[in-house]
């Protein structure tokens, strides 16, 4: 291809990277002040975009269409100031992975609220008047109105750099940043600086939503591809670093561009279309930036940030009247297809909420006792579904192999991408979880020849005698007992306890000789094994898989059902998958509007009972026998 | 041949000499102080033998065998234990399950996956507990312990592998004073009676002189004084450059 039409490509870049920008700008702010990752951000600019439509279409004219723009800036300006006093508030002391989830769940609130005031249609605006024509650049006609925003991102950031640099309120934006104890002890009122800020970020995200009218539609789609979008360009620049944030969109903007430009490329003989590939760069790209620069290229290692919630009790060896007490519901379990024959549709959701139980217990796995946070752990659960839906369709390999693949490629994956990630902590951690989950998704997605792209595989039906649903059934009952028990087991041994005394106190744990990143990663690639498991069972269960199952939503849930169990029980993921997937399964049936059910789930969760139920239990349970005489 | 052997030890913090050539050797079974005031160069130079900083400079040897650029892992193997400023234990762990860890670590039983910790090696643990005296705290969770009995567990989790040296890093730190004195009594009893050499930076100069058998000095990042308690009290050099010019005396002798 020609220099010119790389330029040109570059040209359209820099337009797409002013949005980015003014998204990515707000997560950074926010993140500087409050340490607080916020998911729902995307949902922001999405809310912009519906809202300037709105006002362009039913207003008409310049005024709807630029008056349009600043209204819906201000307006999610005053959504975001709401939020923040209404729920992110209560959330500042609490531990990372609730504030991370609660601002998730805000996310799926404000998801069906623009699915009710909008429906489900893109909305595509009208063009900017007074800026609808084009100029000729290259010998190429190229939008003015895309000029216009390759010039308004540096404003805005001039504009940032101004009111952080010059202004009182920016000064105690840059102090917060430093140290937080500090300025709410030189008296300044913290409340009114964090909504204030988080009203700012807010704002510049409706604002970057806003100015895209012209350009893009507005979809429901839009909130989690921004903010997927936005967390690689603050992360990449360094979270807290407006320059970093600015810097970041360019390259990344850039780098799908590129992507698009060049198109089909031929590596060792093989055609690839890169355009395809744009996902999977921009993640690459920001795995990459993790692994060599962990704090981003503009950023800073982070203060030590105390870890509060509850601390873990020891663990206690279950006593006899548990051991009865699970045998006995262990049998039940084994005889409901019996005393089911009359509605099928049990056993389904039966099989269900154990291949969940067996993914929440690997998750928790990890996020308990080792303390590492994955947000990407459905790609070990992704990638075992496929391997075993690839193994039977494609290979045709029997039903007993294609299941010890699964397990194999959920390890393989995990000891791949745990060797980047257990080295990190906290956000970071998080971050570069779901990064590897997404580049999981996005082969799956658009790697079609070998997984069906966005069709998947079908027709992976499990053999005799395992193709009747209880005879199913049946075999995901053995399979998950076999996994919770080898889990458990595990726990309780020295390498279970050595993940603990690595999430305790790393520098302790080193000094007596255990090595903390061995022992994590090991748990890591357990984690992903057992995880990978479910995935065969699920793609047996189902027939078929679809890259939906790899998708930041299932690693959510996966993370939402461990929570809602209780993070340091053991029997935490199993009651919270169980509940979970029934709730889910109740909710989805009734209503349209099932995400904001689950939002609203998880903010009672974090707010109200942030042990989850197995904590509630717990303590009601040490409340009777104090009460007792 | 002494069992620590310090040479020459360098290290610079940008323009700034935190440490310019000091040497000292620790021998087998002694407790040794070393001491100074604020910027010294204490932590920096307890910081380049437990293996958290590399030297500029310099070698440190122990046992006749090169540490420089060792990490705390492979020094726990030669036989070097350490407590920290501030205890650090397994706060989610029992007080013997902490010991247990130690054990377990000790002799290479950490990658093993069947049988549960509670039943192994308890009765050791227990034993080390006894000496500590927390033997009666022995399944107490160990985060719910008082400050003084978690330094006392600490001390315990760090004899687990029977060292030959042990470093201590400000062992009574954020003690009241007759913790303090119970702390310091226990190891040097405890020690004594393994033949483990301490070496242990202060700033409570009543721990200093009750524990050490012999003091090092460092000012401005040279050791400017080394000798028995005694006679290190009575150094000019020491009163000029410590005693005498320091805020640091409330615990002064």
């Amino acid at each position: 291809m020609s220099l010119e039409a790389l330029l040109f490509q570059g040209l359209n870049g820099l337009a797409q990277a002013s949005t980015l920008f003014m998204v990515a700008a707000g997560l950074s702010l926010v993140f500087g002040v409050t340490r607080i990752v916020n998911l729902a951000h995307g949902s922001f600019m999405m809310l912009g975009l519906y809202a300037a439509w709105t006002l362009a279409t039913s207003l008409g004219g310049a005024l709807g269409f630029w008056g349009g723009i600043v209204v819906a800036a201000l307006g999610v300006g005053l959504l975001g100031a709401v939020l923040e006093v209404a729920i992110l508030r209560r959330l500042y002391r609490a531990p990372e992975l609730f504030q991370l989830l609660s601002t998730f769940a805000i996310l799926l609130v404000l998801n069906d609220l623009a699915l009710f005031l909008w429906g489900p249609e893109d909305l595509l605006g009208p063009r900017a008047p007074g800026l609808s024509g084009a100029v000729t650049i290259l010998d190429r006609r190229f939008p003015s109105y895309d000029l216009f925003l390759i010039a308004a991102g540096p404003l805005v950031l001039l504009a940032l750099h101004l009111v952080v640099t010059r202004s009182r309120f920016g000064r105690l934006i840059r102090a917060a940043t430093e140290d937080r104890e500090m300025v709410g002890a030189l008296g300044v009122n913290q409340a009114l600086l964090f909504t204030a800020v988080f009203a700012l970020a807010a704002a510049l995200a409706g604002l970057g939503g806003a100015l895209q009218l012209p350009r893009q539609p507005a979809t429901l789609t839009l909130d989690l591809e921004v903010i997927a979008d936005a967390f690689v360009v603050t992360v990449v620049g360094g979270m807290g670093s407006l320059p970093g944030a600015f810097l970041a969109a360019i390259l990344i903007a850039e780098i799908k561009a590129l992507c698009i430009a060049i198109g089909q490329v031929s590596v060792f003989g093989v055609a690839l279309n890169l355009s395809k590939f744009t996902l999977v760069a921009e993640f690459v790209v920001m795995a990459v930036v993790l692994i060599v620069r962990p704090y981003g290229l503009l950023g800073r290692p982070p203060v030590h940030v105390r870890e509060g919630g509850e601390p873990e009790a020891p663990l206690r060896p279950a006593g006899t009247p548990a051991r009865i007490a699970a045998v006995a519901v262990l049998a039940c379990l084994a005889a409901l297809p019996l005393a089911a024959t009359g509605s099928p549709y049990t056993l389904v959701l039966a099989t269900d909420i154990l291949i969940a139980v067996l993914f929440a217990a690997s998750l928790h796995f990890i996020m308990g006792p080792a303390g590492l946070h994955s947000f990407g752990h459905a790609a070990y659960f992704g990638l075992g579904a496929y391997a075993t839906a690839i193994a039977v369709t494609r290979l045709g390999l029997p039903m007993g192999p294609a299941m010890l693949i699964a397990p194999t490629a959920g390890g393989a994956g995990a000891a791949l991408f745990g060797w980047f990630s257990v080295r990190l902590s906290g956000v970071y951690l998080a971050m570069l979880t779901l990064a590897f989950a997404q580049i999981v998704w996005s082969i799956l997605y658009q790697w079609e020849g070998l997984t069906g792209g966005s069709n998947g595989i079908f027709g992976a039906w499990p053999a005799a005698p395992f193709d009747s649903r209880a005879g199913f059934y049946l075999l995901a009952l053995g399979v998950t007992v076999a996994g919770l028990l080898a889990l458990r087991t595990a726990l309780f041994s020295p390498f279970g306890y050595a993940m603990r005394a690595g999430r305790d106190s790393p520098l302790r744990a080193e000094a007596i000789g255990i090595g903390v990143f061995r022992v994590h990663w090991l748990a890591f690639i357990l984690a992903g094994v057992f995880a990978g498991l479910a995935g065969a069972l699920f793609a047996f269960a189902k027939g078929s898989v679809s890259p939906e199952i790899a998708s930041i939503a299932e690693s959510v849930d996966g993370l939402a059902m461990v929570l809602l169990g209780g993070v340091h029980s053991l029997l935490g993921p199993i009651v919270g998958a169980s509940v979970f997937t029934w709730l889910s399964d109740t909710v989805s049936r009734t209503t349209d509007y099932w995400r904001a059910a689950l939002g609203g789930i998880i903010l009672l969760i974090v707010l109200v009972q942030p042990g989850g139920i197995m904590g509630g239990v717990g303590a009601l349970g040490r409340h009777l026998r104090r009460a007792r005489p | 041949m002494s069992l620590l052997h310090v040479a020459g030890l360098t290290k610079h913090f940008g323009g700034v000499v935190a440490l310019d050539g000091v040497g000292f050797t620790v021998e087998a079974g002694e407790v040794v102080a070393l001491i100074g005031p604020n910027g010294a160069g204490k932590s920096t130079c307890f910081n380049l033998i437990n293996g958290q900083l590399a030297p500029d400079a310099g070698g440190i040897s122990f046992d006749g065998a090169s540490i420089v650029g060792i990490g705390p892992r492979r020094l726990f193997r030669m036989g070097i234990g350490r407590t920290f400023q501030i205890a650090a234990v397994f706060q989610s762990m029992t007080v013997v399950e902490n010991v247990q860890m130690a054990l377990l670590s000790a002799n290479r039983e950490i990658f093993r996956f069947l049988r549960g910790v509670p039943r192994r090696r308890r009765g050791e643990a227990l034993a080390l507990l006894d000496r500590v005296g927390l033997a009666g705290e022995a399944d107490r969770a160990a985060r719910t312990l008082a400050y003084g009995d978690l330094k006392r567990l600490e001390l315990a989790v760090a004899l687990a592998n029977r060292p030959r040296l042990l470093l201590m890093d400000e062992p009574a730190a954020g003690m009241a004073p007759q913790e303090r004195a119970d702390l310091v009594s226990l190891t040097r009893r405890v020690v004594d009676a393994d033949g483990t050499a301490v070496l242990f930076t202060e700033h409570s100069m009543d721990v200093v002189f009750a524990f050490a058998d012999r003091i090092l000095v460092l000012a401005e990042g040279r050791l400017i004084a080394q000798g028995a308690p005694e006679a290190v009290r009575a150094d000019p050099l020491v009163q000029a450059h410590y005693l005498g010019t320091t805020t640091d005396t409330e615990d002064g002798p």
